[in-house]
């Protein structure tokens, strides 16, 4: 196969890849609020059903780490995407 | 106590080593090896001193009497560094463009330079972080009373907790002095405390992971068993007061970005962006694992403690009680670490920004000769800045003196929060909103600060302390709605809760309102649009355009302020890339604005500013100087536009010229030959005539046919000459203009007919003329017998030249309201584009020597429909040629 | 015997009178009427003149000169070269690419019969 015509293709998904992990990266404290705002919902003592404690601590750190998995995944993802791109780190959208 | 003199001790020479560090960092950033000092993760870990000696000690008192609330301080710095995109990438950037050195240094600078909101910024940041210091001291004494043993019948243990929190405040103050200003170059970056507070980050880290590892896996006996029992306590039961878990997720994330402290290693320590962005997920790591033990001590300390033992200190005496002095040991340098490194930091950006904003500007308007007086400025500084730091302690420790060592840590942290907090509007509005103003800033802040004040400070004391009892029933001087629990009769907030909502709405709407009905000052939006779009341009647009400031005393200036040899290093720089060779640039704009730039990393933006405008004799960039500098912009433009139309003009006049060159060249060449030419046209007939009469008159007994024939050829050649003789009389007429033309009306048609027959009657017949869309009664008014020749010539020269095996000519005409264009249309082989240029000349013709032609016609055609106000043009084909003469139907007569 | 001339004009009425004079001079007279193809009829007729129009369709006389002055057996070729056009510049050229003798027309007949009897006695 040629390589030559299909090269300007994967220069295109690839910054196309990259602008989505940065939209990923904007979103990602947004899914953190909501998630640990989740327990706000919970029942508390004096309601009816509750929450343990242990339950909530799982949750809490839970949320904990998948948001620091999350933020470095994108990391990599974007260190990788700018060392192989071309172009410059993207300034303000 | 031997175990508090061994505390004593211990913590001395822990201090020492922490100075080894920061004197070995400081000693190597010196020598250039800096590399390793700034890293990202010594830029995470520097972060850490957001985690105080609050959160080392009250996390675990806060989580034994709320619950999980605690981690909510955790929280918002989590959701700051993930969502790191949206603020710090921005705030960082600015800081690093601008050069700034304060959270009050950042807003002064984004509203125009304003040192009255450096100024409120500074006293409000000064008064809002001393509770925090309050409570490093208290936390410290606290610990330390632990250690010497249990109270006695009077509640006293030999320590007493004032002279305790003396020495403690005592000895943090020469602490951070020795540290912070040790080195005489007042620069903002403290390689040194940096270091230092990284490694006291290690510290505290692995001193809390080690007390909870022993509680969990040595007291409880692993993660099930420490959940049954974490499920089987008091704290079981999840429970929460929901408006503060939100509130406080949100105030501990604005208190993040605000909190001068945080700042400082956030945004002035920060060495390279791409750090920001490995601290997005390693930051909240650290924070995770400082809170991941909390709710375990608290409840081991709870089933194992006396009740009535202040949970928090549980993480000393949970260990102190299991006989693990070593870890409890270690667990109190945990928490030193944490207050000494938050100290440290903390009173060196206020000290910053008080000598900066407060001491240098009184300094500088006392002096009457401004920044050029005599004496070294940056003796004044230092000692101005050491005096902050002294005062700053000193007044955290009257608050822990006047708030009685009393309430729980946690609630005094989220005072100092809550103060701090009212920055963000004025921030976040600065950083991304171009319509926000000094005015709206200021309003909005001050607004925040004195809700923030009455109704969170000022009770923080006690009833009755401050604020007399009686504010809290029926509200100040009776007016209900004013209650400081209970803004607008709103009761059952929580006290917190209430204070930063209502400062913060306050706060933000007041700032909006103001900012839309106030307008900016020049300097304000200048400085907006850099802060706001600080990705589209890092580089600066003050426009500072002085001539007046002799580089001698700009110099003398940095020498005082940036130390002798670092600003003959810069002056040198300068001068050398303005292409000069010695030692004093040109006080050109962007030479003043990089100085300011460097003087402003040492003494802040506004006075930095102040400075070089009392220098450069402009006591600040007015209206008009800032209109001169757009004006000078505009006309640049303008300028470079005209520049640009010019080089274009020039660029086609030069095209035209070697087009018209080219053409001249040809004619030269083609004028070189008109001699030849004329010469050979002339000459040639007249061989022919000269040699047949001779042969006529000499020869003998020439025969009749021979001398009929002779005779006639004599004849053809003479006709041949005045045709010749004529064309060059009609052009030379034609084009010196003195043609008088006859204009009459008649039908196109009848002058084809007329010219059809008299050029066939020449012809040799083989030409095939047609005619197309020739209407009868189609009139022109014009010279007809002009036109009539053009018309002749056309056909002849297409009988002379169309080469085809069956030439054809076609005559169409194409008529609008204003033009008849008369089209003749060959079969021929079309005429090069090389010879199209000069077809139209005199003498031209296509192929040398074919036809008998002179090249005269179609220059003779040109010139008559020049004069009937028409026009000649041959139009390229691909096969033959078309000839198109335009006439106007209402001729306008050319020439006389 | 007769001499053998050969004419390269175009210009079929200068032909005419050309022929007539030199043939009642007692020469024999060739004709050859296009520059392009000059050379080789002059090889093939080997004439002992030739009478060298300057403006030809297709090659100038100039140009058929300088070739004809490159080949060995025509080198010494006796040429008379005839122009109209009458520039001291054309003359120069024409010396310098070997011609014989050369005449701006109009001549009389007398003068290009001189000359041509000149040309080949010498």
């Amino acid at each position: 196969m040629a390589r030559g015509p299909s090269s300007p293709v994967f220069l295109e998904r690839r910054s196309y890849r990259r602008r989505r992990l940065q939209d990923a990266q904007r979103l990602l404290p947004v899914l953190g609020m909501l998630l640990w705002m989740v327990p706000v919902l919970w029942p508390t003592r004096d309601e009816t059903g509750h929450v343990t404690m242990s339950a909530a601590i799982y949750y809490v750190f839970g949320v904990w780490c998948l948001l620091i998995g999350l933020s470095f995944g994108l990391w990599r993802g974007l260190k990788r995407k700018v060392d192989e791109g071309t172009e410059p780190p993207a300034g303000d959208p | 106590m031997a175990s508090l003199n061994l505390l004593v001790g211990v913590s001395l020479v822990y201090v020492a080593f922490l100075f080894a560090v920061a004197f070995a960092a400081e000693r190597a950033a010196v020598r250039g090896r800096s590399g390793w000092l700034r890293t990202p993760l010594v830029y995470t870990l520097s972060l850490s001193i957001y985690c105080t000696a609050w959160t080392f000690y009250g996390a675990v008192g806060y989580a034994a009497r709320s619950g999980m609330e605690y981690v909510t301080i955790y929280l918002g710095p989590s959701l700051v560094m993930i969502g790191w995109w949206w603020v710090l990438r921005k705030l960082v950037r600015i800081g690093r463009s601008q050069r700034v050195t304060s959270v009050a240094d950042l807003i002064s600078a984004r509203y125009g330079k304003s040192n009255t909101l450096a100024i409120i910024v500074t006293l409000m940041a000064v008064v809002g972080v001393t509770p925090y210091i309050a409570l490093q001291l208290q936390s410290v004494t606290l610990a330390l009373s632990i250690f010497s043993g249990p109270p006695d019948a009077e509640g006293l243990n030999g320590l007493n907790p004032l002279s305790a929190g003396f020495w403690v405040a005592g000895g943090l103050a020469v602490f951070t002095v020795l540290f912070g200003t040790r080195n005489l170059n007042a620069n903002e970056r403290h390689d040194g405390v940096v270091i230092a507070i990284a490694v006291e980050a290690v510290v505290k880290l692995v001193a809390l992971l080690a007390v909870g590892i022993f509680v969990v896996w040595g007291i409880a006996g692993g993660i099930g068993p420490m959940m049954e029992r974490i499920d089987a306590s008091a704290l079981g039961t999840w429970e929460l007061d929901r408006s503060r878990w939100a509130a406080l997720t949100v105030l501990s994330a604005a208190a993040f970005l605000c909190l001068p402290r945080m700042f400082q290693v956030l945004v002035v320590e920060n060495d390279d962006e791409r750090h920001v962005q490995i601290a997005s997920w390693a930051f909240p790591v650290y924070l995770l694992l400082m809170s991941l033990f909390v709710v375990p001590i608290a409840v081991v300390g709870l089933n194992l403690l006396p009740a009535g033992s202040n949970p928090d200190l549980f993480v000393v005496s949970v260990p102190l009680a299991q006989g693990q002095t070593g870890l409890a040991v270690l667990s109190f340098l945990g928490g030193f670490s944490s207050a000494t490194s938050m100290v440290i930091v903390a009173t060196l950006a206020l000290s910053t920004m008080v000598s900066n904003h407060v001491v240098m500007p009184i300094y500088l308007s006392l002096k009457s000769g401004g920044a050029s007086m005599s004496g070294d400025v940056r003796n004044v500084i230092l000692l101005a800045r050491r005096l902050s730091i002294l005062l700053i302690i000193a007044l955290g420790y009257v608050y822990y003196v006047l708030s009685g060592g009393s309430g729980a840590l946690a609630a005094i942290g989220l005072i100092s929060f809550a103060g701090v907090a009212q920055f963000l509007p004025a921030m976040l509005g600065g950083i991304f909103w171009r319509g926000a103003t000094r005015l709206g800033a200021l309003s909005g802040l001050c607004l925040g600060f004195a809700i923030w004040v009455y109704a969170s400070l000022l009770p923080s004391f006690g009833q009755d302390a401050v604020l007399p009892a009686s504010f809290f029933e029926v509200g100040p001087f009776g007016i209900n709605w004013l209650r400081p629990y209970a803004f607008f009769g709103i009761d059952g907030m929580d006290p917190t809760v209430h204070a930063v909502f209502w400062s913060l709405l306050m706060n933000t709407c007041v700032f909006i309102v103001v900012s839309l009905l106030t307008f900016p000052k020049p300097l304000e939006r200048l400085q907006g649009a850099q802060f706001v779009n600080v990705f589209d341009h890092s580089g600066q647009a003050r426009g500072w355009h002085a001539s007046v400031a002799a580089s001698e005393d700009l110099m003398i200036m940095a020498q005082r302020i940036l130390g002798a040899s670092e600003a003959q290093a810069l002056f040198r720089t300068a001068a050398r890339e303005q292409g000069m060779t010695g030692h004093l640039p040109e006080p050109t704009p962007a030479f003043l604005e990089r100085l300011e730039r460097e003087l402003s990393a040492s003494v802040g933006t506004a006075t930095a500013h102040a400075m070089v405008s009392q220098m450069v004799g402009a006591a600040s960039v007015s209206v008009e100087d800032l209109l001169a500098v757009a004006d000078e912009s505009a006309q640049m433009l303008e300028y470079s536009s005209q520049l640009e139309a010019k080089s274009a003009e020039l660029s086609r006049t030069a095209g035209q010229l070697r087009e018209a060159n080219e053409k001249l060249t040809q004619l030269s060449v083609q004028k070189d030959a008109f001699l030849g030419q004329i010469s050979h046209e002339l000459r040639t007939p007249m061989t022919s005539i000269r040699a047949f009469s001779e042969i006529m008159r000499d020869a003998e007994g020439l025969s009749v046919a021979e001398k009929t024939k002779y005779a006639s050829i004599i004849h053809v050649e003479a006709i041949r000459l005045t045709r010749l003789l004529d064309d060059l009389l009609d052009l030379s007429v034609l084009e010196n203009g003195q043609v008088s033309l006859n204009s009459a009306t008649g039908p196109l048609e009848a002058v084809l007919d007329h010219a059809v027959i008299t050029a066939q009657a020449s012809g040799d017949g083989r030409l095939r003329v047609t005619r197309d869309n020739v209407a009868g009664d189609t009139m022109v008014t014009t010279d007809l017998d002009r036109l009539g020749q053009v018309f002749i010539n056309l056909i002849t020269n297409a009988q002379k030249y169309c080469r085809a095996a069956a030439p054809h000519l076609e005559i169409s005409v194409h008529a609008d309201a204003k033009r008849l264009a008369v089209e003749f249309r060959d079969n021929g082989t079309p005429i090069p584009d090389a010879a199209r240029a000069l077809i139209f000349e005199k003498f031209a013709r296509v192929a040398e020597g074919d036809g008998s032609g002179a090249g005269l016609g179609l220059a003779i055609c040109r010139e008559i429909m020049a004069r009937l106000g028409g026009d000649i043009t041959h139009v390229p084909q691909a096969a033959g040629n078309v000839f198109v003469v335009q006439i106007p139907r209402r001729q306008v007569l050319a020439g006389q | 015997m007769d001499k053998h001339v050969l004419l390269v004009e175009d210009e079929v009425n200068i032909i005419e009178a050309m022929r007539f004079l030199l043939t009642r001079d007692g020469w024999k007279v060739g004709t050859h009427s296009d520059g392009a193809t000059a050379v080789s009829a002059i090889r093939d007729a080997r004439p002992d003149l030739v009478v060298l129009d300057y403006m030809l369709p297709g090659k100038s006389g100039i140009e058929i000169l300088t070739e004809l002055r490159a080949l060995p057996d025509f080198a010494g070729l006796p040429v008379l070269m005839l122009t109209a056009r009458g520039q001291s510049r054309d003359r120069d050229l024409a010396e310098r690419a070997g011609v014989n003798r050369f005449m701006t027309k109009p001549f009389s007949n007398a003068e290009v019969l001189n000359a041509v009897r000149d040309l080949v006695r010498a």
